[in-house]
């Protein structure tokens, strides 16, 4: 599904990542833990594609293509998904608008017909229901004054929608309780597949209690320092980011 | 949401030019002379056949224009208009008697209003959208090519023909109202409108009714150098509503069109009239060349108490737009609104705002103005809420919010405020943001392409003023946002 090589981006001058491994197979999910500022949110917004970073070495494969040559909006129709760490507010665009826009410009993208709004109220009905998200929520504007909760609800009910390939969660747990955080846990293990691959990225341990991942990696001062399985999550929870910490003032 | 998808689609559509209505329609014309005195006011008034008063205060209005000098204050620059090489009348040959039916109407014209959209076969219209009813009076040039549903209204008592109609039918209405909102020698434009003006619709509606439709004009500019100098007056007598919408568009031509309309609306007590504008006036491409100048006047007079009057208007086009559609809250208790979204792309020139004059007992105004401006374009602002010293308990709330598409454009609030009478309460609140990168990321990770995301993000700014507008308006308005957005992104 995904396979990144030697990955070094930086931002004015200022390296961030500095040669990051990372092979997502098809129908994996992957844990990716790692100190505040190691660079976990600018893997997820290289990946989705958002132009602030200058990538100076490496190589992105996703699903066997090129990924720098994708366009943000052509990355999203084949399959790329962010959930967002800071859901973005769009005053005066109702959500359930922006559901439906999204839905039929990737359609579209993809050479499918749109929706008609029949079939689209369905689908959505479906969705909201198993997330817990009353209909009326969706007529307030797109993230404004929505709840922690309600906000990252409403990217777990977008990528629900969207059926996305690769799906990236980034620290979708952060501001929830342990109610908010089973129902958004629950709503993105309804979505595992073998189809369907996923990048968890989180600095806590509790929310791999509830999506249990295939493979953990730690990401320190902008690399992969080290990789296991769900066990290494429980040994992070122990004994905390400090050696890695260490490790980052010695790359910097 | 199906009008931005709509848009996207329009807009792919446009091949020369992203503007959708630029066609000229093939028509043979009949022509008054270019250049403007006496005789071609002369012959204006003999081609409507109007009373020797009418003649008068036309002839009064041209002799005092021609002691005025142009205004230089807006926000707006143009080289000086030739008055002397433009046309002041031009009618549609064929129409040379007067329709007195859809099946009288030049077909060619009639195809020229569905490349428009107008719902100007009734037919069409009664099986559309459900309470989708709505009359139109359509303008082509000088003359009003055919009023709908109007003996329907007729029934109700209400009046809606074009205005050279009501001076042969209703010429005392006509005479005790025109001109009482915005005197001749108020502007220059307005001056020369009434010198010159060669046709407009006129409404009345009788006391106690409530409309029971929207009406609408369309406004179209065909011929070459022609000027359009249309003339509205909306009466709502005691206790009485009316909507009235006004749409506008023109062909895409090489050099610059004048348009200087002056629109009266007259609100006795207890009456309420809404007033909705969508102008898409050719705006000229890209480097600024042809397009409408767009000079208009624009004045309701709260007359009666408890009337109100609000203004609703969407101006996407036009080369310069200078425009201020005001209200005269004169009765006590009387209420004045004004909700605006003016978007301005390439070199388009917009000065546009509003003028609430409280001069009755405990009148309240609202103005939400939201600009938007793109590509090259200037956009200004401009607004005057006033309190005469012996208006009481005044009341107005100004929100006026910009938003910026690149850094090539520019956008500029310049609002006035004088009260004399101590009890007034006036709040004015302004903001002026960027289409943040976040947003348009945000729309873009989810598939939405960056026009598309523009326009979405544009008419959720916009949507205070969107919700004034009667749907099928809003509808067409959002589509309208999209599209004169095209091209402002990547
Ligand atoms: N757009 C940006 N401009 C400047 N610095 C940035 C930008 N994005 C990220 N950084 C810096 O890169 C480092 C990694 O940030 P981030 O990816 O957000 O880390 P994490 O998500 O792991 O907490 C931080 O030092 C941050 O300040
Ligand atoms: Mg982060």
């Amino acid at each position: 599904m995904l396979v990144i090589e030697n990955l070094h981006a930086e931002v004015e001058g200022e390296p961030i990542l500095r040669g990051l491994n990372l092979e997502v197979g098809t129908g994996e999910v992957h844990a990716i833990m790692g100190p505040n500022g190691s660079g976990k949110s600018t893997l997820s917004y290289i990946l989705s594609g958002k132009e602030d970073y200058d990538i100076t070495q490496g190589s992105i494969t996703y699903k066997g293509d090129n990924l720098f040559d994708m366009s943000i909006d052509e990355r999203a129709a084949a399959g790329i998904f962010l959930a967002f760490q800071y859901p973005i507010e769009i005053p005066g665009v109702a959500a359930m608008t922006f559901l439906k826009t999204a839905l039929n410009a990737q359609r579209i993208t993809r050479g499918e017909d749109e929706l008609t709004t029949p079939a689209f109220m369905k689908l959505v009905k479906e969705k909201t229901a198993a997330l817990n998200i009353r209909p009326e929520m969706l007529r307030r504007s797109i993230n404004v004054g929505f709840s922690g909760g309600e906000k990252k609800r409403f990217e777990i009910l977008q990528m629900a929608l969207l059926e996305p390939s690769l799906c990236i969660l980034d620290e979708t747990d952060s501001g929830l309780d342990i109610d908010a955080l089973q129902l958004v846990a629950e709503g993105v293990n309804r979505l595992r597949s073998p189809e369907r691959s996923m990048i968890v990225i989180t600095h806590y341990q509790r929310l791999l209690n509830h999506i249990i991942p295939d493979r953990v990696h730690v990401l320190s001062a902008g690399k992969v320092v080290r990789s296991g399985g769900k066990e290494l999550a429980m040994e992070l929870e122990k004994n905390g980011y400090a050696e890695y910490e260490d490790q980052k003032i010695n790359a910097a | 949401m199906v009008a931005v998808k709509e848009t996207v689609e329009q807009v792919k559509e446009i091949e020369v030019d992203q503007y959708k209505y630029g066609f000229v329609t093939d028509i043979e014309m009949d022509m008054a002379p270019k250049g403007l005195n006496e005789e071609i006011i002369g012959f204006i008034s003999a081609k409507k056949n109007e009373p020797e008063w009418m003649l008068e205060w036309r002839l009064d209005a041209y002799r005092r224009w021609l002691t005025m000098t142009e205004p230089n204050w807006a926000k707006v620059g143009y080289p000086p208009i030739d008055f002397q090489d433009l046309y002041y009348y031009a009618a549609p040959k064929s129409d040379k008697e007067g329709p007195k039916s859809l099946d009288e109407v030049d077909p060619e014209l009639l195809r020229t209003y569905e490349k428009l959209g107008i719902p100007l076969q009734e037919q069409a219209v009664l099986a559309g959208v459900q309470g989708a009813r709505i009359a139109v009076d359509a303008i082509f040039d000088s003359v009003s090519v055919v009023t709908t549903f109007k003996e329907e209204l007729a029934k109700e008592g209400v009046i809606f023909c074009p205005l050279s109609e009501a001076l042969q039918d209703h010429p005392d209405l006509v005479r005790k109202y025109l001109g009482t909102v915005v005197p001749i020698s108020d502007n220059y434009y307005s001056a020369l409108n009434t010198a010159v003006f060669s046709e407009g619709s006129f409404v009345y509606i009788p006391p106690g009714v409530r409309c029971p439709m929207e009406l609408s004009t369309y406004f179209r500019i065909n011929e070459a150098q022609t000027g359009q100098f249309e003339r509205t007056l909306i009466i709502a007598d005691k206790g009485s509503y009316v909507s009235y919408l006004e749409g506008c568009t023109a062909p895409m031509r090489d050099e610059n069109q004048l348009h200087a309309a002056v629109v009266e609306l007259i609100a006795l007590e207890d009456a309420e009239i809404k007033y909705s504008t969508v102008q898409n006036w050719y705006p000229g491409d890209a480097e600024g060349k042809g397009g409408i100048y767009n000079f208009v006047t624009k004045r309701g007079d709260c007359r009666g108490k408890n009337s109100k009057i609000s203004w609703t208007q969407v101006e996407t086009g036009s080369a310069i737009t200078w425009k201020y559609p005001s209200c005269i809250l004169r009765g006590d208790n009387s209420i004045g609104e004004f909700y605006s979204i003016a978007i301005s792309n390439g070199m388009q020139q917009i000065d546009s705002g509003t003028k609430m004059i409280h001069l009755g007992k405990n009148t309240k105004s609202r103005i939400i103005s939201k600009g938007i401006s793109a590509g090259k374009s200037s956009n200004t602002y401009r607004g005057l809420v006033s309190a005469h010293r012996k208006a009481s308990n005044t009341r107005n709330f100004t929100q006026c919010d910009s938003l910026l598409i690149g850094d090539k454009c520019s956008a500029h609030t310049i609002p006035y405020i004088e009260a004399k009478n101590s009890s007034a309460v006036f709040e004015h609140e302004a903001t002026t943001s960027k289409i943040s990168d976040d947003q348009l990321f945000y729309c873009l990770q989810r598939g939405i392409g960056e026009e598309e995301a523009v326009a979405l993000i544009v008419n959720g700014f916009c949507k205070e003023v969107l919700q004034q507008l009667p749907m099928e308006f809003a509808v067409e308005a959002q589509k309208l946002v999209g599209i004169s957005l095209e091209g402002s992104v990547g």
